[in-house]
């Protein structure tokens, strides 16, 4: 029995097998570099394109005339205006839907077929969102808007918080909403006082996530919200944004407005990362235990 | 909120000792309660419906747009190269040629080095590594796609244009298929750069959907395969794998329903050239790109109309793919579960 196996671990067979698997092994580990590789390129390419351009006049300054120097403040304000209202339509949407799909109809036909357009909606092209406001708002009113741009963006957040809310409300145990039944409490108050007290960070979580989603998002804001060069409050009038900025500018021929496009990149990037690490480790300690 | 708290709490607290007075005020709060508790039931699923009609908007929205250029150009529209704003003439095969090629190129390269880092992720990274790892290949998911454009413009493509396209086009340029694929001045943007971004962009998707269903083998099934003799790549190749086959292609399918809608990093590198074209290494556009580029420049209804066909399609396409991937997800779940 021993010799045989012996002589098995010298045959030619099983050092073939040894070899392929040592060869997998170093493709995985040469796989993984790969796919951090990138990230540490990207991420560092980034910051060193980007840093040196952040300034006071970043913050203060408007968006400048092609040839001068200039800042990225009304695009920043821009980009957080249409973030806020977005999140303010979509997330109470959202989490009502999520809150029927998880509480009232977690069986219902109707909330198998809601879950399957909503995984689809989560990762539909953002470009056809923007065709699709375009076509509902833009042109009915005839001009490009703050409103628009908003609209679209509370498009693409109500699925990614339907998706958390309805997840993390299913891992509140069911003890708990047994609970508050037997002694009376009605279900509507059993789930705002209870199942929402207990899936707070959850879903405090899926907002962050869709807040780092759309801030980065260009292509619906291309033909909703447009540009404008200029401040601008006024929701009923084209609307600058960071993202958009960033596309204008990087896409120019003229040098300042390309450093605006790198600085505006790092920006962006280091609050969506920022945002994403928020979200993750809100979470993280429930996963754990 | 306020009175419905006091609401509940005469409820539930004075729950045993009742006089008739009270009693009669207990009836009204539990209507009360009924009330609200319909409302918010309504509300939910009102909400829920919102999610239906939505999808049914687009769709309608997408359809309504897109009729004037069906309309007159018909079936052709999806097989005619040309694409001309003077003459009106407008055709779809060079944007889907475009959006076809990039997602092939780019899911030629993320699925085998997602797979591979997946295998890496769950059977051979030292458990202290697993999460960061994970976390990692995670964000790259995160960046905006804006940043892979900007990046890829600027910093990628002079790469690709200066090193890799010149050596590809001397290494192949007597070898028959391989001539035409790689043909061509190196113009740094193109079809092949665009791919590869999008292979960057998909890559953590594939990953991290092949790292979950591999992590939901059980472990009994890998242990029998470890009892028997078999080495770690055996073991993933003969066990992990085949058990979560369902479940990687429904991966796939999502890196692909990703690839084949992302706008603004091809935009950058694709080069907006309305050509069907042999040669990787040429410029071309894809529907995403020609939407992006060229919707808010667009002159003529038909012009306008002709791009939310082109929308049209690419949402038709992506759906398709994407119920396929939940399809196979869900079918994978339920087995599990």
């Amino acid at each position: 029995m021993a010799d045989s196996s012996i002589a098995s671990a010298n045959s030619p067979l099983y050092a073939g097998r040894r070899r392929r698997n040592a060869i997998a092994k170093s493709l995985a580990l040469a796989a993984t570099i790969f796919g951090l590789g990138w990230l540490v390129l990207i991420l560092g390419i980034l910051v060193y394109k980007g840093i040196g351009g952040i300034s006071l006049s970043v913050f203060t300054e408007m968006t400048p005339p092609p040839g001068a120097a200039g800042g990225l403040l009304n695009a920043i304000v821009g980009s957080l205006v249409l973030t806020i209202l977005a999140v303010i339509i979509g997330t109470p949407i959202g989490i009502l839907a999520g809150t029927y799909l998880a509480e009232y109809g977690r069986h219902d036909k109707l909330s198998s077929v809601v879950r399957f357009i909503n995984d689809i909606l989560l990762s539909a092209p953002s470009i056809v969102i923007g065709l699709f406001i375009y076509e509902i708002m833009v042109a009915p009113m005839g001009h490009f808007s703050g409103w628009a741009g908003a609209v679209a963006l509370a498009v693409i957040v109500i699925p990614v918080v339907v998706r958390t809310t309805e997840d993390m409300l299913t891992l509140v145990p069911d003890t708990l909403r047994e609970a508050a039944a037997s002694i009376g409490l009605p279900r509507a108050h059993m789930i705002v006082r209870i199942a929402y007290r207990a899936a707070q960070a959850g879903i405090v979580t899926g907002i962050l996530l869709a807040i780092a989603r759309i801030s980065g998002e260009t292509a619906p804001l291309l033909f909703t919200a447009l540009n404008n060069q200029f401040w601008s409050m006024n929701m009923n009038a084209p609307m600058p944004s960071l993202p958009v900025v960033i596309f204008q500018f990087a896409l120019s021929p003229y040098e300042e407005w390309q450093k605006l496009a790198w600085t505006g990149a790092l920006l962006i990037t280091v609050t969506v990362l920022a945002l994403s690490i928020i979200a993750r480790s809100l979470t993280s300690p429930r996963k754990s235990s | 909120m306020d009175s419905g708290e006091r609401d509940v709490s005469e409820v539930v607290l004075k729950g045993s000792t009742v006089t008739a007075t009270e009693a009669a005020s207990r009836s009204a709060v539990l209507k009360r309660l009924r009330v609200t508790d319909m409302v918010f039931h309504g509300l939910t699923r009102t909400a829920a419906m919102m999610v239906l009609a939505l999808l049914s908007a687009v769709i309608i929205s997408l359809v309504v747009g897109a009729a004037p250029a069906l309309g007159t150009f018909g079936f052709g529209f999806l097989f005619d190269e040309s694409w001309n704003p003077v003459t009106e003439r407008f055709g779809a095969l060079a944007p889907i040629y475009g959006t076809l090629v990039t997602s092939a190129i780019a899911m030629l390269i993320a699925v085998p080095v997602g797979l591979m880092i997946a295998f890496f992720l769950t059977e051979l990274c030292p458990p202290m590594l697993r999460r960061p790892i994970g976390i990692a290949i995670e964000l790259l998911a995160g960046i905006p796609s804006i940043i892979y454009g900007i990046w890829g413009l600027f910093v990628f493509a002079p790469f690709v244009q200066q090193y890799f396209q010149p050596f590809m086009i001397d290494t192949f340029a007597n070898v028959p298929v391989l001539s035409t694929l790689f043909a061509g001045p190196p113009y740094g943007i193109g079809m092949f750069t665009a791919g590869l971004i999008l292979a960057i962009m998909v890559l953590p998707f594939v990953t991290s959907i092949s790292r979950d269903v591999f992590d939901a083998v059980p472990p009994v099934l890998k242990e029998a395969a470890y009892g028997v003799g078999c080495t770690t790549w055996e073991v993933f190749r003969y066990v992990v794998l085949p058990f979560t086959r369902v479940g990687v292609i429904g991966g796939f399918m999502l890196g692909l329903g990703r690839a084949l809608g992302e706008t603004m990093a091809v935009t950058f590198v694709i080069g907006n050239a309305h050509h069907v074209s042999a040669s990787l290494f040429a410029p071309g556009t894809t529907i995403s790109a020609s939407i992006a580029n060229e919707f808010t420049e667009a002159v003529g209804d038909l012009y306008t109309s002709s791009l939310i066909a082109l929308g049209l399609i690419l949402f038709f396409i992506t759906f398709c793919v994407l119920a396929m991937a939940r399809y196979m997800l869900m079918r994978l779940q339920m087995r599990a579960g």
